[in-house]
């Protein structure tokens, strides 16, 4: 392993949040906002732009936010009641019209209790439906296990025609709201219902399907989505300690996966690692494996949810009981380091 | 069309529905015949549609949420022109424009894609909530199944269709009264169905849905109330027209032969010819 000697390089990550990437207090000091909370806010701003923009709401809008779409926008907005069903099949009918239907509600409902509608009636005919999707992985800690979408990302990359985005901050959120708008088709936006902090500059460079690398580096490289893309630039800064140059990106666009930067990083850094806090089975683990396995077959390891389900408890306590921490993951770079040797 | 032209052409469609099923060698023909009338009232009569612009802003629109009984549609559809009728002998052939359940984007005149039972419902009641939103001055027109009655989701969208006062959405239930595996109301009873519509706030109303004159007065009704949606209770017959397939579960999903396709026509043309 040879010593990390050039000046570490991070890129749209906020110089606040650098300083703070080595500190017990980050989660405590950091400006923090569930992602749920950023896309309810873009919502109003796109609402005013576009008036073909309708909001579908499942009985838990005031829990996401676009109970404030509501209120500004009441024509454009419908509230169906606990029926998800209804509400994603009803979004693709909305969507043959020419309408842009925000279909809303917890990533559990929406890709479990709805799938059959989010199969059939959205991505089979390619409607252009965007699916928002709160709780996703095990973001909402104090809940429990029937309320952690922990399979979501995994599913929905499993369907033919979907873009499934996981945003990392606030910042990234607002960002990809309005870029999946534009965006012609399906999509389904991976939310988090426990805070995350300001990670990015705001001239973070949200563009679907292209990842972005935050840390430069040499050694290793971490590949993260949404809330672990913070725990792994923990971890790196960790490893910097041990004198491991770490690159990280954030790989926000699940599907279509950048193929691109991950075999540069694959060829460049020699090792990869992947973090999401996704069930451990079709994720982003998975999906760069895949990309590895057929190009370019650099050790790595995975962090994910095991094969199991999780519990209740304040979100960083539950993630880190559940492996899925910045400790996590610089023991998983460590162990790919060992097996490349 | 006037009644007695509606039901020639209905025969005509019954008569394409046989031919296509036994082409294909498999096909639902119990449920397509069961509908044929209603599809028919529909696209000859009710319905404000170019077929010559199938993707027009401001057309009617029409959903088989119980997207397997498609051949009816299909035979609507041709014959309305949207397509050739040679590509009736092409239904779930590889690279056929008619898919074993209907395809928006396959199919020209194909309003929804459905096969999925208790989807097409909800995607109807977004479209007339685009309508009402947009200003439009078109209708929704719904065929589900009573079979398809037993689906959650049908009753998640009769919950919302009257919060919205969906007027310009009108469902029709194809009440064959048989499923899959057996009569509907021995397999899991919908009974009383008019009462569970009403109770859910729909203008509800039952007619013999083979009564040509019948479905029109229905559909006329159903496109005139004010404030509700309606649903039309149209009692059928499964196999409607075929002696041999009336009332029997087995022909839900099943091709006829061809010696049993010749048998059918001739009963459906001897029938038309009689009444």
């Amino acid at each position: 392993m040879k010593a990390n000697q050039s000046p570490t390089s991070y890129h749209y990550v906020r110089p606040d949040i650098v300083e703070l990437l080595a500190s017990d207090e980050l989660f405590t000091v950091a400006d923090s906002q569930p992602t749920r909370a950023a896309f309810a806010r873009t919502l109003l701003e796109l609402g005013e732009k576009n008036p073909r923009v309708v909001v579908l709401d499942a009985d838990v809008s005031k829990s996401i936010g676009t109970n404030q779409f509501a209120e500004k926008f009441p024509d454009r907005s419908f509230n169906f009641g606990i029926a998800e069903q209804n509400m994603m099949g009803a979004a693709a009918g909305m969507a043959t019209t020419g309408l842009i239907p925000f279909a809303c509600t917890y990533a559990v409902f929406a890709s479990m209790r709805a799938l059959d509608m989010v199969r059939n009636s959205i991505h089979y005919p390619r409607l252009n439906v965007k699916i928002a999707a709160s709780h996703s992985g095990i973001t909402p800690g104090p809940d429990g296990v029937t309320h952690q979408g922990q399979e979501d990302l995994s599913i929905l990359r499993s369907i033919a025609h979907s873009t499934v985005i996981a945003p990392a901050d606030p910042t990234a959120t607002a960002q990809a709201v309005w870029a999946v708008a534009e965006y012609e088709g399906p999509v389904y936006l991976s939310l988090t219902r426990d805070p995350v902090p300001y990670l990015y500059t705001d001239d973070f460079p949200f563009t679907i399907g292209t990842a972005v690398t935050l840390r430069s580096g040499n050694d290793v490289t971490i590949i993260a989505n949404r809330d672990l893309v913070i725990q792994s630039l923990i971890a790196a800064e960790n490893l910097a300690a041990k004198g491991i140059d770490t690159r990280v990106i954030d790989c926000h666009t699940l599907k279509p996966l950048d193929h691109e930067l991950i075999l540069k990083a694959a060829s460049e850094t020699g090792a990869i690692v992947t973090a999401e806090n996704n069930i451990y089975y079709g994720g982003l683990g998975s999906a760069v494996a895949e990309v590895l396995v057929e190009n370019n077959p650099v050790p790595m390891q995975r962090i994910g949810i095991q094969d199991t389900f999780a519990e209740s408890g304040p979100y960083l306590e539950v993630i880190d009981k559940y492996g899925l921490t910045a400790r996590h993951i610089v023991n998983a770079v460590l162990t790919v380091l060992k097996r490349r040797r | 069309m006037s009644i007695e032209e509606l039901k020639e052409m209905a025969v005509t469609i019954r008569c394409d529905i046989i031919e296509m099923i036994c082409t294909a060698a498999a096909g639902h023909p119990g449920g397509s015949l069961s509908a044929a009338d209603v599809v028919t009232a529909l696209y000859f009569r009710m319905m404000r549609v170019d077929p010559q612009k199938p993707d027009w802003p401001d057309r009617d629109r029409f959903i088989l949420s119980k997207g397997h009984a498609c051949p009816v549609w299909y035979a609507a559809l041709a014959e309305r022109g949207y397509f050739d009728k040679a590509h009736l002998g092409t239904l779930r052939r590889l690279n056929s424009i008619l898919q074993g359940h209907p395809d928006m984007h396959k199919t020209p005149g194909i309003d929804m894609t459905a096969g999925s039972l208790g989807h097409g419902f909800s995607a109807g009641v977004g479209m007339a909530l685009s309508g009402k939103l947009r200003q439009k001055d078109y209708h929704v027109w719904i065929v589900i199944g009573d079979g398809e009655s037993q689906e959650g989701s049908i009753w998640e969208a009769a919950m919302s269709a009257p919060k919205w006062k969906l007027d310009n959405l009108t469902v029709i239930m194809d009440r064959n009264n048989l499923q899959n595996d057996l009569y509907v109301d021995e397999v899991m009873p919908i009974e009383p169905v008019t009462d569970k519509w009403r109770a859910f706030g729909w203008h509800v109303l039952e007619i013999d849905g083979h009564d040509m004159a019948a479905v029109v007065k229905a559909l006329e009704e159903a496109k005139g109330h004010s404030d509700e949606p309606t649903i039309i209770i149209a009692k059928t017959v499964k196999g409607k027209g075929v002696s041999y397939m009336e009332n029997i579960c087995e022909w839900h999903g099943k091709a006829p032969s061809t010696e049993q396709a010749e048998v059918a026509l001739e009963e459906i043309r001897r029938c038309s010819s009689e009444s």
